[in-house]
């Protein structure tokens, strides 16, 4: 049986040293060869793994032809966003872990088959949409992030009046600030915004909604309102040293990086210290693109610190195999106990201990322990923690009733519905951090909730 | 999105004030809170108080001090010219109640925050005392203004120029010795000057507060780069503050915090004063 197609990449040694796109992207005769592999099964499990339903056999069908328009057209009537998910989400756990194809060899890569589509369409231009009759009704979405988006994107097309607000300069959310240009062009996330507002939907920057405006007075003037604000509160370990100069979160990390182009400082104007020893605490995803970031920005040493073993690192496969490739140095089943101080404040190397790991926890995953006496130094002088966010409660400011959790997130029902009526909500403020498909996943819901509700 | 500039005036040597349109600012806005601005794209996010707010103009009145890249660049704007970006209101409001007599320090830049509280806490029937103070006469900036928002206005500059010769720190603590019963003293200024008022009153039993001004990123809680230390407990400035008792702050590391771009804000002045005129953008 046939293997899958290899996606070209940049080398190693040569991306360390820039912030352009790792992953290529397959040429056309390579998608042709990818998608001929697809049995077109008659009940694909890959589609039961896919959060939004894609017709992923429809769209391979047409891209065997060479029909990449018509493959395009099937992938945007359930994600919008496909240049984004063909690049970030985790395939391997969703669609292409059901393929049956990978039940004896190798499962087709229908992440990288939805990004050549997106690509293919964007460098021809992408067409103008076609929206439905106005309805007349008002809708405000808060926070520009996937879910957001989503939300906008399907309520903008059912005709309604949509307004989005957004608390940074620039929409996007995670997608703009988190997730670094070498992973996630920014040109693209702009151009996906860039359809939403020929949509016809309104973008409201520099808005925080809980400040300027509170919600109670969104849901005066709107007739429904979505809030997919994200989980943007970074958590911190509590531990010594942890205020001192040089100890970042991975949001402020990275928005200087993404956001704030701090990478090419001066001409650019936001500063970011350039560590030689760069500590990240933590295993998922962010914590990757925080430690890529960090060995870009020149450091001689990166290396993530993680508290169970290499099976059990949350993020992506993919970025794992991409960090070490570059070099990220991985010491595993550590944890930080302190942070030393050097001189004035500054990071001066991080106490951690050994850990082991011991009976699973309510997650499933085995409980690490920390083994006593095992205490060790390691040089650093910037420390970054990337050990997970919380909802950002602004939003709560000046709203009556809306119900919440102990944690922080929103309570909603299985329509996206929260206890106040016509306010749905999704995303990360919901679930906790979570994926970017799982976000639009519940934009989508939303929005089909909002359009019954306003059809009512 | 653009925010016009719609009024500049020079207040002091390298102080400078200004109208920005910005009227869901303005409406929204309130004592104690501030903005974030941007001059243009390549721009840094910086924060500036809420110095006073006009709802009915629609605009709000922001006062700096040209310190480094970014603040002499928005020194060189004026009327007309435009911002790119303009958020706010950012952080908690003061808590503004009616609690009898209230002492207002403000040292150098630190007068423009003082301003609206003042009135506000005149305004709601309690007795100013307000306390300013400055290097010299020349640096002392809106005098007038809080003169007329005090029943008492004390003046203090380090040379003498004008006023008490000395701190406002003095002033503070003539008035804590004197007979009048003071419930609450809110300190704005350089870290440096709240750290020794807080210094002053401590051995008296009166609240007082300060405004903090760690270095802040998106000013929603999100980067926790403004993290401050208050009474043993990370606090965010941009969401929790920026006001806090002055008896819980760690004064010690929110200077040290402060200077953590040191190297690189020279840097970048340096770049930008590197001899093709003042709209380089080469460097
Ligand atoms: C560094 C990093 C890497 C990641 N990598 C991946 C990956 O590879 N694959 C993957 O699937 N997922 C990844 N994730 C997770 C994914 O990005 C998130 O799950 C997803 O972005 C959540 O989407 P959201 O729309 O709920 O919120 P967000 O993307 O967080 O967007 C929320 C938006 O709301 C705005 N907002 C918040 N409060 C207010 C307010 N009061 N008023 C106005 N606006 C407000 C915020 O500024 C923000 O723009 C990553 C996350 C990070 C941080
Ligand atoms: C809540 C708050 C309110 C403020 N209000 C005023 C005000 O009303 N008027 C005024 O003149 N200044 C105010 N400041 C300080 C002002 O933000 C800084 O002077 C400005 O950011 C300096 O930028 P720069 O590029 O000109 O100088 P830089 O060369 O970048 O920095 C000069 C010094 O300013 C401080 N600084 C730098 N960047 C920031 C940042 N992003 N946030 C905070 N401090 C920073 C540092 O101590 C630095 O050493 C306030 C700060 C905060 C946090
Ligand atoms: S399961 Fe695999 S082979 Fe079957 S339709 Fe989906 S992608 Fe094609
Ligand atoms: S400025 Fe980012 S958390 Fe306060």
């Amino acid at each position: 049986m046939s293997i899958t197609q290899e996606m070209p990449e940049q080398p190693a040694e040569v991306r360390i040293h820039n912030f352009e796109e790792v992953a290529l992207g397959y040429t056309e005769e390579q998608a042709i060869l990818e998608a001929e592999r697809c049995l077109e099964c008659k009940k694909p499990k890959c589609v039961e793994g896919c959060p939004v339903n894609i017709d992923i056999p429809g769209f391979i069908s047409s891209m065997k032809e060479g029909k990449f328009g018509e493959a395009i057209d099937v992938i945007k009537r359930t994600n919008t966003l496909p240049a984004v998910c063909g690049r970030v989400c985790p395939q391997e756990e969703q669609c292409e872990q059901l393929c049956i194809l990978g039940k004896k060899s190798e499962p087709i890569s229908i992440g990288r088959l939805e990004r050549f589509c997106a690509d293919r369409e964007r460098e021809a231009g992408v067409k103008d949409p076609v929206v439905a009759e106005p309805t007349g009704k008002k809708v405000a979405i808060v926070g520009t992030g996937p879910a957001g988006l989503t939300a906008a994107s399907d309520l903008a097309k059912a005709g309604h009046s949509v307004t989005m607000f957004e608390a940074l300069h620039e929409a996007g959310g995670v997608l703009i600030y988190g997730i670094p240009e070498f992973r996630l062009p920014k040109a693209i996330v702009k151009e996906e915004v860039e359809y939403i507002i020929k949509l016809g939907a309104e973008l409201k920057v520099d808005y925080v909604i809980g400040r300027i405006k509170t919600l109670d007075q969104l849901e005066d003037e709107f007739d429904a309102v979505f809030l997919g604000t994200g989980a943007g509160l970074p958590k911190f370990m509590g531990i010594e040293g942890e205020n001192l100069n040089g100890v970042y979160s991975a949001n402020e990390f990275l928005t200087r990086v993404n956001l704030m182009k701090a990478y090419r400082f001066p001409e650019y104007d936001t500063p970011i210290k350039r560590g030689s020893n760069v500590i990240v605490v933590g295993g998922g995803n962010v914590a990757m693109d925080a430690a890529r970031s960090a060995l870009r920005l020149g450091a001689d040493e990166v290396s993530i610190v993680y508290r169970r073993s290499d099976d059990e690192l949350p993020a992506r496969r993919e970025e794992i195999e991409h960090a070490k490739e570059e070099g990220i140095v991985f010491r595993l089943l550590a944890n930080p106990v302190r942070i030393l101080e050097g001189e004035n404040m500054t990071v001066n190397g991080v106490e951690c201990i050994k850990m082991e790991l011991g009976e699973p926890d309510d997650s499933g995953r085995r409980r690490p322990v920390a083994v006593e006496g095992s205490e060790h130094v390691v040089d650093a002088d910037i420390v970054i923690m990337a050990i997970g966010t919380s909802p950002n409660p602004i939003i709560f400011d000046g709203s009556k009733g809306l119900e919440v959790t102990p944690w922080g997130t929103i309570v909603v029902n299985e329509a996206g519905m929260t206890s106040l009526e016509g306010v749905c909500a999704g995303g990360d403020a919901v679930t906790g951090a979570a994926t970017v498909i799982s976000a639009m996943g519940a934009g989508k819901q939303a929005a089909q909730t909002i359009n019954d509700y306003l059809s009512k | 999105m653009a925010y016009k500039i719609i009024e500049k005036l020079q207040l002091a040597p390298n102080v400078h004030l200004m109208n920005i349109e910005a009227p869901d600012v303005a409406a929204a806005a309130k004592p104690g809170q501030f903005i974030i601005l941007r001059i243009d794209e390549e721009g840094e996010r910086i924060p500036l108080t809420i110095a006073d707010y006009d709802v009915d103009k629609g605009f709000v009145t922001i006062i700096f001090q040209e310190m480094g890249k970014t603040t002499k660049q928005l020194g060189k704007m004026s009327s007309g010219d435009e911002l790119q970006d303009f958020v706010g209101p950012l952080g908690k409001a003061s808590e503004i109640e009616k609690i009898g007599t209230v002492v207002l320090v403000g040292g150098g830049i630190g007068i423009a925050p003082v301003y609206p509280q003042a009135r506000a806490y005149r305004e709601i029937g309690n007795k100013v005392i307000s306390i300013i103070g400055a290097r010299n006469e020349e640096m002392l900036i809106l005098e007038d203004e809080m003169n007329s928002v005090s029943d008492e206005l004390l003046v203090a500059t380090d040379d003498g120029s004008k006023g008490h010769h000395g701190f406002v720190t003095d002033l503070v603590k003539q008035l804590l010795d004197g007979d009048e019963k003071i419930d609450r003293i809110v300190a704005i200024g350089p870290p440096i000057m709240m750290r020794t008022v807080a210094g002053v009153t401590d051995p008296y039993d009166v609240e007082t507060i300060v405004s903090l001004n760690p270095i802040m990123v998106d000013g929603t809680g999100m980067c926790g780069g403004c993290r401050v230390n208050i009474g043993g407990e990370t606090k965010f400035a941009c969401v929790d503050g920026p006001e806090f008792n002055a008896k819980d702050v760690d004064f010690n590391l929110l200077m040290s915090r402060l200077s953590l771009y040191r190297k690189e804000e020279m840097d970048a002045l340096e770049g930008s004063k590197k001899g093709c005129g003042d709209e380089c953008k080469c460097q």
